[in-house]
């Protein structure tokens, strides 16, 4: 079964042939009982095969479960976007429709060992004192979420204290029930704030400031 | 959810074909565009060839388009999704040199002798010797007590966004044009049971989709309902609605509301500087122009009749074309 037609795979393609470094994607999957695990692995093998620089390690949820707990994988499907070193890049849930294009932004910009963030931005999270936990719930069909899953996934990228995953909402129910998500994307940095919509980097920024400079 | 497959990645973005020109504070542009959606991004193109040299300033690219889930009505497309028509017009965009900031909403637009000066919300300004307003439109609140409390808490004006995360709940849609009835039909395949309340006593919406909406046989009408107070501490718990012909008023508990009644034009920042109509929408000639020399506005935003995709990106032509005759004249 492909995942990616001909003219995805082109146009993916195309994007990966400036990659620099080497990614790797490590996925976690249990083929029972997961209703898109099965797609989330071949999604990942397929943009893998696109690009000599992109790898792909699959491990099992259940059964590698000691794997699991090193990456700090607690749901599944999941992908964890890698270089030599884990940033604390997450996708929990398949990411299609719009959020493919996350995935997309979260290879390239591993690739380039580089957060992109802006030069304030980057003075500001080495302030940072404590450990900081982004999860951004989006849908697939969701045009403003891929700008917060990739300003949270730049963040994890900056900074060894920020870990940020994408939340796909439809396929963790009981976390969009943890946390009332009745719009996306909504952004739950701890368990400290809350908040919807997609903020600009230094609002952004802010909110992640209040929670990661507390004394530990 | 068996599409999520077909899903996937029809909106990976287009490798950059041209560098961008970057955005510069000091220098004085000869066009400002405030906007992106189909009438600014058809200005920013046409500029472009005409070699003005232009800034687009824009809260996203693509405005109400990236909300609209089908298009069948934009020539040279028999059937185009709204992400792929936006896809294909930032696509032509990048073929041309254009300055672009995103994520910037404009607050200002000052004067001072022939220069223009635009202010956003992040503290940018840019000068310019021109303007073009495409700002278009945004949901229309209904103004009643609980809604704006209650945003995020089970309100939305984002059907398209939301609508998968009340699945098995019961919801209503205010609303019944095509909006309203797309946002029903949506929610049909999610929702448990579905409310369409509408103030009017029949529906404006297309034949089509009020009959795709009864087959599920999941929705109810209330048609001439009017909305009372949306009901609920921290998420909303219900809907207070009452006849306008009887005076009953009713209760119905829901988990979500989703407010489709129709859009306002983002005009706030051209108040007192351009003139509005009563709706607050900027009055324009044919030709694009305001009140105002140097200030043209297309598209959504403006006083031209019927709210199209293609009306707007024929209006964004226009006022392309006005400026480059106003700036030839003022050079």
């Amino acid at each position: 079964m492909a995942i990616l037609n001909g003219k995805l795979k082109e146009r993916a393609r195309k994007e990966f042939a400036g990659l620099g470094e080497e990614v790797k994607l490590v996925v976690f999957t249990q083929e029972l009982e997961c209703q898109y695990c099965q797609q989330n692995r071949m999604l990942a093998e397929q943009l893998a095969s696109l690009s000599e620089k992109i790898s792909v390690k699959v491990y099992n949820f259940i059964t590698d479960k000691e794997k699991a707990g090193e990456y700090k994988v607690d749901k599944i499907p999941a992908i964890v976007v890698m270089g030599e070193e884990d940033y604390g890049i997450r996708f929990y849930g398949l990411p299609g429709g719009y959020e493919f294009t996350s995935l997309v932004e979260a290879i390239k910009m591993v690739s380039s060992r580089d957060s992109g963030l802006a030069s304030e931005s980057r003075e500001l999270v080495k302030k940072l004192t404590s450990l900081v936990h982004i999860q951004v719930f989006v849908t697939l069909t969701c045009p403003y979420c891929p700008a917060a899953v990739k300003l949270a996934h730049q963040l994890a990228m900056e900074s060894d204290l920020i870990h940020a995953d994408m939340v796909e909402s439809a396929e963790f129910p009981h976390l969009v029930n943890k946390y009332s998500v009745f719009a996306v994307p909504k952004v739950v940095i701890n368990e400290d704030i809350q908040f919807e919509g997609a903020l600009p980097e230094p609002a952004f920024l802010r909110q992640v400031m209040k929670v990661g400079q507390k004394q530990n | 959810m068996e599409a999520k497959i077909e899903d996937i990645g029809v909106i990976l973005p287009e490798a950059e074909e041209l560098t961008r020109p970057a955005v510069d504070e000091a220098k004085v542009y000869e066009l400002v565009i405030i906007g992106g959606g189909p009438a600014g991004l058809t200005a920013a193109v046409y500029s472009a060839r005409k070699r003005i040299d232009t800034l687009l300033v824009t809260k996203d690219i693509g405005g109400q388009v990236l909300l609209t889930s089908d298009v069948e009505n934009y020539m040279g497309y028999y059937y185009i999704t709204g992400k792929e028509l936006i896809e294909k017009f930032k696509h032509q965009v990048r073929q041309y040199p254009i300055a672009i900031k995103e994520n910037a909403e404009v607050i200002r637009i000052g004067k001072e002798d022939k220069t223009f000066t635009v202010e956003t919300s992040g503290g940018g300004s840019y000068r310019t010797k021109a303007v073009i307003i495409a700002s278009g439109k945004r949901s229309r609140p209904l103004n009643v007590k609980g809604e704006k409390e209650l945003v995020g808490r089970g309100v939305t004006y984002c059907s398209v966004c939301d609508a998968p995360l009340f699945t098995g709940l019961d919801v209503t849609v205010i609303g019944g044009g095509n909006s309203g009835l797309t946002a029903v039909v949506d929610l049909v395949k999610i929702a448990n049971k579905i409310y369409l309340i509408e103030s009017l006593s029949s529906l404006k919406a297309d034949p089509l989709l009020v009959e795709r909406a009864d087959r599920s046989g999941k929705v109810e009408k209330f048609l001439g309902y009017e909305v009372m107070e949306i009901l609920g501490e921290t998420r909303v718990s219900g809907i207070k609605i009452k006849s306008t012909q009887t005076g009953e008023i009713q209760t119905l508990a829901v988990q979500g509301v989703f407010i489709e009644i129709g859009l306002i034009p983002n005009s706030g920042f051209a108040k007192g500087v351009v003139e509005l109509n009563g709706w607050g929408e900027i009055v324009v000639d044919c030709a694009c122009r305001t009140n105002v020399p140097g200030i043209f506005a297309a598209g959504d935003v403006t006083t031209v009749p019927e709210k199209q995709i293609v009306v707007a990106a024929g209006e964004g032509a226009k006022a392309a074309l006005s400026a480059y005759g106003y700036l030839l004249g003022e050079s």
